[in-house]
């Protein structure tokens, strides 16, 4: 069979189902005594297993299983969960990842796991992977479990049903079949188990029920419990014909024993109650299918089928000269005056406008898609680093263009990992401080006009200014002069500098020489920008400002002679018109007085050697423009208006165009260029 | 049976150029050129080709050659050099021709003014003389900066 067309298929899947298994296991974490938790991670474990035999990729179905194994035993209260356990448990969920990102590379997805499977097994056998006193406990739930293994124990019904049809001579077994590790239908199989003892006798119950058998919600093995009036030799030679049964164990039940078993379990679960462990770790199987049902009754998420992100930027493309085509239209229907080409043209105008919005949304993703991975990420840092942190995280339903969210991943790591690397401090220290011993990160994203804003919160040391000033001196960032003129603000703005790092000794966490400068970088490449506010042992605030999408801009067109030029209103502050005889000159520098302050004139027609034909005004327009704190006035020769834009690079042949960062096309067809403001203002 | 190459032959001052048809997308009509600012000489600007950017550089300038007003004739071919879309402005593009490989020299030490850096050899059919041209120098932009420092 060819497998590549599942591929994808496969690869995309087990991202969510890994992705699903790492989110659940910090709830579990949470509620380790919620068991339904155990569940929805067990089910993900366990498709990824199916999956991962099916496309052949062993090691991955191996770990799987051995994680399964772990989680089938939390599930049955058989092990305790400790932090020793989420670690390796988390460990393993990082192997899968790996190998499933390995596979996705077009790698075979091998990778040495034998330590995280030495160490799954050892959970499994009931010891604590670190601490042998915990063993002990662990053991006395496991032979309690074992006990119900062997001997289930039967409601009133049930118990009625064996007792009277044990009173008119039926045999009644327990029988306990295990299929083969490679079974690829298990649910098959079953029904063919299930066939061949119902012909013979009657089946009273199953373990697991029949619902999840049927669901292959089971490893290898599953028990029934059956009437019949044949031998258990003979049950078992008809069973072994069914294939890909690997043994089966029958035993007569006893059931005297059986009512015995009950009142021993009830006995025990009084005992364990009374040594401190919770009464809900112990659960009994029957409360446990019951929360595996309300589970598979939630209802199912909105249908989503998987699109290349090409074919949407073809479609956006296509979308874009349909556009042009409407402008040209809406032309043509004005010139010939005609009242039905004039309304078949305007409703035309309403369905793009409604198309452009669908289009536009398509390509927008919920940064959840980015955020879902911190939380794991965090747990783990907070361990390493010997801290207490907690993440919250709050509008991970914010939708961002698709190319920001595969770019802002890595900017918002490194600022997670400096905030609990510098800012977060000790348990001791923030106890000492008369803090509360663990640490809290906010991680929020929300909208704001056209920008989407991602605040990074945290209440730890805050920034030292005395330490980053002396860092910045002795880097050779600063002299000493601008040290003493340098506002608050400014003075954090510093650790954004090239070749900075506050951190005293080098930890693998951050600074490692990869400095918040790349951040900067990275934010500001698209169209955004980041600010630190910060109070002393308070914490800080890191605020990053992007576009919604980083391919419609708002944008004021503007004509420079016969040329036409846009500037982004997001660097606009406002527009005024100048006489010529206000214009000041200081330093070779034209400049006007603007609100008492100067502000200088850049001479767009000289910037851009824009050829000459008009006579210059009287007037000059002027677009007033920003760069952080500083303005500057562009003269222009006339405002056209403002209109939202579709923003195209410029491609690769022409990367070095001075003071323009884009073009976009506008309703006549011609291309206009793009200002940008930033390399205009010095 | 000596195997061919099919190239777009075009003009540029009565002299006939060609370009592998493989390395072209397409020949346009003259459309708007927006002119960017501060761009080698040789780049007129950049077209909206079917919604995507297209830088065009007029061959005429880039060969030294003098500049002429644009009229029916003129065409931008539409290239394709490692992945990107160039636009070449010719004087006329009006010919599809199959030449053997055997009668391709290698580049000539001169032909007429045209550096030889842009050629990569010289095609004689009947009594028609082809230029091949060297695309990846034609359009490296940095080709050009060294040659206007020799000049």
């Amino acid at each position: 069979m060819d497998m590549n067309q599942y591929l994808e298929v496969f690869i995309e899947e087990s991202k969510e189902h890994l992705q699903t298994a790492s989110e659940q296991l910090l709830v579990l974490e949470k509620n380790p005594e919620d068991l339904s938790i155990v569940n929805e991670i067990f089910r993900s474990a366990h498709t990824l297993k199916g999956m991962s035999a099916t496309m052949g990729y062993e090691d991955l179905a191996n770990l799987t299983h051995k994680m399964e194994n772990v989680l089938d035993a939390i599930r049955n209260c058989q092990i305790i969960l400790t932090p020793e356990v989420f670690d390796v448990i988390f460990l393993a969920v990082d192997d899968l990842e790996a190998m499933v990102m390995s596979i996705a590379e077009g790698g075979d997805g091998k990778r040495n796991v034998s330590q995280v499977v030495h160490q799954l097994d050892v959970i499994e056998k009931g010891e604590s992977p670190v601490t042998s006193s915990a063993a002990e406990v662990a053991a006395t739930s496991a032979v309690l479990d074992r006990e119900e293994m062997t001997d289930r124990e039967y409601d009133e019904f049930e118990w009625t049903v064996l007792q009277q049809s044990n009173e008119q001579g039926f045999n009644s077994f327990e029988i306990t079949i295990e299929l083969r590790a490679d079974c690829l239908l298990k649910a098959a199989r079953v029904f063919m188990v299930f066939e061949v003892l119902e012909k013979s006798g009657e089946v009273i119950k199953s373990h697991p029920p029949v619902e999840l058998l049927e669901e292959e919600q089971f490893d290898q093995q599953f028990t029934v419990t059956m009437i019949t009036k044949e031998s258990s030799e003979e049950i078992q030679k008809k069973i072994m014909k069914v294939s890909e049964v690997d043994n089966i164990v029958i035993h007569t039940l006893d059931l005297e024993g059986v009512r015995h078993a009950v009142n021993i379990k009830e006995d025990q679960i009084a005992e364990l109650a009374n040594k401190g462990i919770e009464a809900e770790h112990v659960m009994l199987p029957s409360d446990s299918t019951e929360k595996k049902k309300q589970q598979s009754v939630k209802p199912a998420s909105s249908k989503t089928i998987r699109v290349n992100i090409e074919r949407l930027d073809i479609l956006m493309n296509l979308f874009e000269e349909l556009v042009i085509d409407r402008g040209r239209l809406d032309q043509i229907s004005n010139d010939l005056d005609n009242q039905e080409l004039h309304e078949t043209v305007e409703r035309m105008s309403r369905i793009t406008s409604d198309l452009q919005t669908i289009v536009l949304n398509m390509r927008m993703v919920p940064v959840e898609t980015v955020f879902n991975r911190f939380p794991k990420m965090v747990r783990q840092l907070a361990r390493d680093l010997n801290k207490k942190v907690e993440l919250e995280i709050t509008g991970a339903e914010t939708e961002l263009d698709r190319t920001v969210i595969d770019e802002i991943g890595d900017p918002l790591v490194h600022l997670l990992r400096n905030a609990m690397d510098h800012g977060i401090e000790a348990p001791e220290e923030r106890l000492a401080k008369g803090k509360n011993e663990e640490g809290e990160i906010q991680l929020k994203a929300y909208h704001s006009g056209n920008h989407v804003f991602i605040e990074i919160d945290d209440d730890g040391a805050g920034i030292n200014k005395e330490r980053v000033l002396n860092k910045a001196l002795s880097n050779g960032i600063i002299t000493k002069e601008t040290a003493a003129t340098l506002t608050d603000k400014q003075i954090y703005e510093l650790i954004f500098a090239s070749g900075f790092s506050t951190a005293e000794t080098i930890s693998d966490v951050s600074g490692r020489g990869v400095g918040l400068d790349v951040v900067k970088n990275t934010i500001e490449s698209l169209g955004g920008s980041v600010t630190i506010d910060s109070k002393e042992d308070e914490g800080s605030i890191f605020l990053i400002q992007l576009p919604l999408t980083l391919s419609i801009i708002s944008v004021m067109l503007v004509a420079i002679q016969e040329e036409k030029y846009a500037i982004p209103l997001s660097s606009i502050i406002e527009t005024a018109i100048v006489k010529k005889e206000d214009i000041m000159s200081a330093h070779n520098q034209q400049v006007i007085d603007f609100r008492g302050k100067v502000l200088p004139l850049l001479f767009l027609k000289d910037i851009f050697e824009v050829p000459a034909s008009q006579e210059e005004e009287e007037f000059l327009s002027v677009v007033i423009v920003r760069k952080g704190e500083k303005l500057a006035g562009l003269v222009v020769d006339s405002f056209i208006g403002q209109l939202e834009v579709v923003l195209k690079s410029l491609g690769n042949y022409l990367t070095s165009a001075f003071a323009i960062s884009g073009a976009t096309i506008l309703g006549d067809g011609q291309v206009a260029l793009i200002i940008d403001c930033n390399t205009l203002i010095p | 049976m000596s195997q061919e190459m099919k190239v777009i032959v075009f003009k540029i001052k009565d002299k006939e150029y060609a370009i592998p048809v493989d390395k072209v997308s397409g020949i346009e009509k003259l459309l708007h050129i927006t002119r960017v600012p501060k761009a080698a000489h040789f780049v007129k600007g950049v077209i909206n080709l079917r919604g995507v950017i297209t830088p065009i550089i007029d061959l005429r300038v880039r060969f030294g050659f003098e500049e002429v007003e644009y009229d029916d004739s003129t065409r931008i071919i539409i290239v394709i050099l490692d992945g990107m879309e160039v636009g070449l402005i010719v004087d006329s593009a009006n010919d599809v021709l199959d030449i053997p490989l055997n009668s391709i020299e290698p580049q000539p030490e001169v032909v007429g003014q045209l550096a030889s850096e842009y050629i990569s050899g010289v095609a004689k059919i009947e009594k028609r003389l082809l230029v091949l041209i060297n695309l990846e120098n034609a359009l490296n932009l940095e080709v050009s900066e060294n040659m206007l420092k020799e000049g």
